[in-house]
C-alpha cells in the first residue's frame, strides 16, 4: 500500500517544484511568491493554509489598513482609553474602577448564504471577543440592513437572521438592547448583519491576546474542531458573490449557543482565579489565527501538536484543522502549575479542554502532525506582516450628477391634506415603521440590568447596583447620506450615535465602527471608503471620542452593483446614575415640547425623499460637530438636573417621526405649532442634524431656556404634550389610533 | 432571622443571578445550588430559574429533570419544600411531574419577549399569598416554548381545584390552553409559570414595574412566620 508522504517542512524543502493550490485558497500570485520569499522555500500545505486565511482581506485588512491608520494618527486625547485598536476589542475606563469593552463586527456574507447560522455565529464571535478581554458580556446590539422590504428574498433572509440572533443571543443570556433595521434595494443580495457587544470588568481584570513565558501551556478549550467554516474568512468574506461559482454554504459555520454559554462561565471563572496569562478566541481563521496572533504578540515562540486537537471528524487533514472556523472555541496560555486547576474548571462546566502546545524560547511558531514538523514560520509574518495594498481610488464620475440632483427641488405637498397623507405614509414606511415584530424576538430583560432598550435612542445597562453607574450604547449609519457624500455620511453616522447616547443622558466616551463597503478593487468604492474613514477619523478627533476598534467588511457587492457605502458607528457613553436616564416616551400631559438646534431645508437623502419620491440625490444634511457637542452637553446637564422628562433625537423622518414615536410609546399625544420662520413641511420633515426634541416640565421651563440661552443653543417652544392626537395647529390632526395602526402594521404584514 | 432560598444553576441557566437579586431585594438570603450537587444546603425553599438548561436539547427541561440536584428536590418538594419554577424552571417541573401538563413551542413559532398582563387566579399558594385573587399584574414574558398544554380531563381538574395560578390577559402570547400562564400543585407549595417575576422587581430596570416582587415577599413571610 502506498501513501502520500506528509508534507513536512523537510519535505517542502526537498520538493520545491510541487504545485500548491494557492489560487483556490484565495491567494494572488504575488502574495504566494511573497510567502515563498519569506520562508526561503515553498510553503507546506499547512503553512499555505495558514497564510491564505490570515492574509485574506477579512483577517489582514490589506486594502483598508493604509486608511485605518488615521484612527490612530488622529486619535483625540482621552483619559478613558485603556486598551486601543489591535486587541480583540478596545477597553474604556468608565469610572469607579470599572472598564468597559465593546466592539461591532460584521457577519454579512455568511448571513446571506445561511441567514440563521450566519447571524447566530456573528453574535457568538463578537461575544467571544468580549470574553477574551477578560470581561463579562452584558449586552448585544444588532444593526441590520436588508434589501427592499417587499422583495421576496428579504422574506427569506430577514426572518432567518432575526431568529438566528435571537436563538443565539437569548440562549447566552445577553439582553439585546439596540441596533437598527434598515431596508434598501441596494442591500438586496448583500444584507448587512452587524453585531455589537458590550462587556464589563474591573480594571485589574483586563486580559490580552499574547503568549508569554517559555514553558507556559497552550490550552484549546470549548467545542471540538470540525469541518465547518473552512475558508470562511478567505473564501466567503473576501470575495464578491458570483453565480458561476459553486455554493459557499459549507463555508458557513454552525453555532451552538449552549456551548458558548458554558465557555463564558468557565472562562470568567478561570479569570477570577487568575489562571490565565493570555487568551484568544477562535473566530475567523480558527487555529491559524489564534496560534499566530498569540505567538506574535508574546515574547517567545510556540510549539503546537496538532494531533492533540479534539476533533469532531477524525478524517480532517491538518490543513483543515488549521483553517476550520468551528465555533465556541478559545485558546488560553496558562502557567504549568495552574494547568490542573484550569482543566478542573473546564470539567466543572463540561467543557473539553486540551493542552495542545507550549510557549517556547525561540521566535518560531512550530506545528507538528504525526511527528513531523508541518509548520515552521515567524508568526509575525502570518499575523501582522501580510500584504498591504494602496488600492487606487477615484471620485466616481457620477458623484457630481448625483449631488446636483437636488432633493430640495422635489415637489412638496401643496395642501394640509397632502402633508397629512405624506406624514402618514412616512411613519408607515418600512424604514420608519415600528420594528417591534423583530425586537420582541430578542430577550431585553435577562441579567436584570437593562435600563433602556430599543426603541429608545440608546440602550442602557446598569453596571453597579449600589451606585447606579451605567453605560449606554447607540449604533447608527445612513447609507443614503454616505452615498451622497461619504465624508459627511460617516460624520453624520457618528453624530447621530453620539447624539443618541447624549439624548438618554449619558456622556459619549468612545467609538467602535463597522465599515461596510463594496469591492476595494473598484476605485469608486475605494474612494468612498477612503472618504468615510477620513470623515470618521476627523469627526472623532473633533468630538474627542477615540475609535477603540472595529471591523471592515468589503466585497459587499454582487457583480458591478455595490451597496451604498455604509459606515455603521457605535458610540459608548457613561452615566453616573441610571436613575437620571431620559426616555423617549412622553411622561406627563402639559409638559412643553422644545426643539433644540436649527432647522434648515435639508431633504437630500431624507426618508421623505425616499418614501414619497423614491429619490436619492443632492447633499446630505450639513454637519456641525461643535453644535453636536453643545447639544449633547445641554441634554446631559438637563437630564442630570431634572429639567427634562423625555427626549428624542431627530434624524431620519425628521421632527414628526420623533414626535409620533414619543407619542405612541406613551399613549399621550402632542399639539405642535409651526414656529416662526419655518413652513410646516420643513418643520416636520427636514432632517437637519444636531437637533433633538425634549419635553420640559412647566416648573423647569425658565431654568431650561436660560441654560440654553446662556450656552447659545437655539431652543424653540414648538408644542405641548396633550390629548390623543398628534396635531399640527392650522394643518392637520392624526389620532394616535390611526398612527399606531399605520406605524405598527407594516412589518408584520410584510414578514409575519 | 431570614429565610434561605436556593437558586439552582444548571448548565445553560440564565436568570440565576437575577433570581438571587430578586430574593435579596425581598429581604431573604439567596443560596446558590449546583446541578451536579444533590445537597440542597438545607434551604427553606428553591427557585428553578429561567434559561436553556442543557441547551434545551431534546426538549425544554427534559435533561435537567435527570440531574443529581433534581433527585433530592423532587423528594423534598413532595414532602412540602416550597419550589417555584420560572420559565425553564416551570418546564423542568412539568418534566419532573411535580406539576401537570407540558410545554410546547409557541404557536407562532417565534421567541417572544413582551411585558405580559396576567391575572392572579390563586393567591393562596406559598408563592402568591401577597397578591389578591383576581389581581391584574404585568410580568415580562420571554420564551420559545411557552405553550401550556394538558389533556381536557387534567385542565378541568386544575380549574375545579383552583390550581390555575395565573392566566394571560389581553393577549394569549403563545397559544396556551385556557390562557394558562402558571399552575400550582395540590398542596400549593410547588408553583410554575412562564413569565419572569424576577425581572419585575426594580422600578428602574426592565419594564420599570415591581409587580413580580410579591412572589418573593410571599415566600419570605410564609417561611419566617412558619
Amino acid at each position: 500500500m502506498s501513501r502520500t508522504p506528509l508534507d513536512t517542512v523537510e519535505h517542502a524543502a526537498a520538493t520545491p517544484d510541487v504545485e500548491l493550490p494557492w489560487a483556490e485558497l484565495g491567494l494572488k500570485k504575488d502574495e504566494y511568491e511573497r510567502v515563498v520569499e519569506i520562508l526561503g522555500r515553498r510553503p507546506t500545505g499547512a503553512e499555505l493554509a495558514m497564510y491564505s486565511v490570515m492574509w485574506s482581506e477579512h483577517c489582514s485588512y490589506k486594502s483598508s489598513k493604509v486608511h485605518l491608520r488615521q484612527f490612530g494618527e488622529k486619535a483625540p486625547e482621552s483619559d478613558a482609553m485603556l486598551v486601543g485598536i489591535g486587541e480583540n476589542a478596545g477597553v474604556v475606563d468608565v469610572g469607579q474602577g470599572y472598564a468597559v469593552t465593546f466592539k461591532v463586527e460584521s457577519h454579512n456574507h455568511p448571513s446571506y448564504v445561511e441567514p440563521y447560522q450566519g447571524a447566530a455565529t456573528g453574535v457568538g464571535g463578537i461575544v467571544r471577543d468580549i470574553i477574551a478581554m477578560g470581561a463579562r458580556p452584558v449586552a448585544v446590539v444588532d444593526p441590520l440592513r436588508f434589501g427592499a422590504a417587499d422583495h421576496p428574498d428579504t422574506k427569506r433572509v430577514l426572518p432567518g437572521v432575526v431568529a438566528g440572533i435571537g436563538g443565539y443571543g437569548n440562549c447566552l443570556g445577553l439582553p439585546n438592547i439596540g441596533g437598527e433595521v434598515v431596508f434598501d434595494a441596494c442591500y438586496q443580495g448583500n444584507p448587512l448583519v452587524n453585531a455589537g457587544a458590550i462587556g464589563v470588568m474591573r480594571h485589574e481584570d483586563i486580559h490580552l491576546a499574547k503568549a508569554s513565558g517559555a514553558g507556559n501551556k497552550v490550552i484549546l478549550y470549548g467545542a471540538r474542531t470540525g469541518g465547518d467554516g473552512i475558508g470562511g474568512a478567505s473564501i466567503l468574506a473576501s470575495e464578491t458573490f458570483d453565480d458561476a461559482k459553486p455554493s459557499k454554504r459549507p463555508a458557513v459555520q454552525v453555532g451552538d449557543p449552549f456551548q458558548e454559554k458554558l465557555l463564558i462561565e468557565c472562562t470568567l471563572e478561570a479569570f477570577a482565579e487568575k489562571l490565565v496569562v493570555g487568551i484568544q478566541d477562535l473566530g475567523a481563521a480558527g487555529l491559524s489565527c489564534a496560534t499566530s496572533e498569540l505567538a506574535s504578540n508574546g515574547s517567545g515562540g510556540m510549539r503546537v501538536t496538532l494531533d492533540d486537537v479534539p476533533l469532531r471528524d477524525s478524517t480532517l487533514s491538518p490543513e483543515e484543522i488549521l483553517m476550520s472556523e468551528s465555533q465556541e472555541r478559545m485558546c488560553a496560555v496558562v502557567e504549568p502549575e495552574k494547568v490542573d486547576r484550569f482543566l478542573e474548571i473546564c470539567e466543572k462546566w463540561d467543557v473539553i479542554a486540551t493542552v495542545i502546545g507550549e510557549v517556547t524560547d525561540g521566535d518560531r511558531l512550530e506545528i507538528y502532525w504525526h511527528g513531523g514538523k508541518i509548520v515552521d514560520v515567524d508568526p509575525r509574518t502570518v499575523a501582522h506582516e501580510g500584504p498591504v495594498y494602496e488600492r487606487p481610488y477615484a471620485r466616481p464620475e457620477w458623484q457630481d450628477a448625483l449631488q446636483a440632483d437636488d432633493a430640495n427641488k422635489l415637489p412638496r405637498p401643496q395642501s394640509a391634506e397632502e402633508l397629512r397623507a405624506q406624514v402618514l405614509k412616512l411613519v408607515a414606511s418600512p424604514n420608519q415603521a415600528s420594528k417591534k415584530w423583530i425586537t420582541q424576538q430578542y430577550d431585553h430583560f435577562v441579567q436584570g440590568n437593562t435600563v433602556l432598550a430599543m426603541p429608545e435612542d440608546s440602550g442602557m445597562i446598569r453596571v453597579d447596583e449600589e451606585t447606579g453607574l451605567g453605560v449606554a450604547l447607540a449604533t447608527d449609519g445612513n447609507g443614503r447620506y454616505a452615498k451622497l457624500d461619504p465624508y459627511a455620511g460617516a460624520q453624520l453616522a457618528l453624530a447621530e450615535a453620539y447624539r443618541n447616547v447624549a439624548t438618554t443622558g449619558a456622556k459619549p466616551l468612545a467609538v467602535s465602527d463597522c465599515l461596510n463597503f463594496g469591492s476595494p478593487e473598484d476605485p469608486a468604492v475605494m474612494w468612498q471608503f477612503a472618504e468615510a474613514v477620513r470623515g470618521l477619523a476627523d469627526g472623532c478627533l473633533q468630538l474627542g471620542t477615540p475609535v477603540t476598534g472595529g471591523n471592515v467588511s468589503l466585497y459587499n457587492q454582487t457583480g458591478e452593483a455595490a451597496i451604498h457605502p455604509t459606515p455603521v458607528v457605535a458610540v459608548l457613553g457613561v452615566i453616573d446614575d441610571v436613575a437620571r436616564r431620559t426616555p423617549v416616551a412622553f411622561q406627563e400631559e402639559g409638559q412643553l415640547l422644545y426643539l433644540l438646534g436649527d432647522t434648515r431645508e435639508e431633504f437630500g437623502g431624507s426618508a421623505w425623499s425616499q418614501v414619497v419620491h423614491d429619490h436619492l440625490g443632492g447633499l446630505p444634511p450639513k454637519v456641525d460637530l461643535e453644535r453636536e457637542r453643545l447639544l449633547a452637553e445641554i441634554l446631559i446637564s438637563a437630564s442630570r438636573d431634572g429639567m427634562i422628562d423625555s427626549a428624542h433625537d431627530l434624524s431620519d423622518g425628521g421632527l414628526v417621526q420623533a414626535v409620533v414615536e414619543s407619542a405612541l410609546l406613551s399613549g399621550k399625544g402632542a399639539r405642535l405649532v409651526v414656529p416662526d420662520g419655518l413652513d410646516a413641511f420643513t418643520f416636520l420633515l427636514s432632517e437637519s442634524a444636531g437637533r433633538a426634541i425634549v419635553a420640559v416640565p412647566r416648573s423647569e421651563e425658565v431654568r431650561f431656556t436660560d441654560m440654553c440661552g446662556a450656552r447659545g443653543l437655539p431652543a424653540t417652544r414648538v408644542g405641548v404634550v396633550d390629548g390623543d392626537t398628534v396635531e399640527v395647529q392650522g394643518e392637520f390632526a392624526l389620532p394616535l389610533a390611526e398612527l399606531r395602526e399605520a406605524h405598527e402594521a407594516t412589518i408584520p404584514a410584510l414578514l409575519a | 432571622m431570614t429565610a434561605r432560598i436556593g437558586v439552582v444553576t444548571f448548565p445553560g441557566s440564565l436568570d440565576d443571578r437575577d433570581t438571587q437579586r430578586a430574593i435579596r431585594l425581598a429581604g431573604a438570603e439567596p443560596v446558590a445550588l449546583w446541578h451536579k450537587d444533590k445537597d440542597l444546603k438545607q434551604v427553606d425553599a428553591v427557585v428553578l430559574c429561567g434559561g436553556f438548561s442543557y441547551g434545551d436539547y431534546l426538549r425544554a427541561g427534559a435533561i435537567a429533570r435527570f440531574s443529581p440536584v433534581m433527585d433530592t428536590l423532587v423528594d423534598q418538594a413532595r414532602a412540602g419544600l416550597p419550589v417555584l419554577g420560572i420559565c425553564n424552571g416551570f418546564q423542568i417541573l412539568t418534566e419532573a411531574h411535580l406539576l401537570p401538563g407540558a410545554m410546547l413551542g409557541n404557536d407562532h413559532l417565534h421567541f417572544i419577549c413582551r411585558d405580559q398582563k396576567l391575572r392572579v387566579e390563586n393567591a393562596e399558594t406559598a408563592w402568591t399569598a401577597d397578591y389578591t385573587a383576581g389581581q391584574e399584574i404585568h410580568i415580562p414574558l420571554k420564551n420559545m416554548d411557552g405553550r401550556y398544554v394538558a389533556d381536557e380531563y387534567t385542565l378541568d381538574e386544575l380549574e375545579a381545584e383552583g390550581r390555575v395560578a395565573f392566566r394571560y390577559l389581553d393577549v394569549n402570547p403563545n397559544g396556551s390552553l385556557r390562557d394558562i400562564a402558571g399552575v400550582t400543585n395540590e398542596a400549593g407549595n410547588v408553583v410554575g409559570l412562564m413569565p419572569h417575576p424576577e425581572h419585575a422587581t426594580e422600578p428602574l430596570i426592565g419594564t420599570g414595574r415591581t409587580d413580580g416582587l410579591p412572589f418573593f415577599t410571599s415566600i419570605l413571610k410564609k417561611l419566617v412566620t412558619a
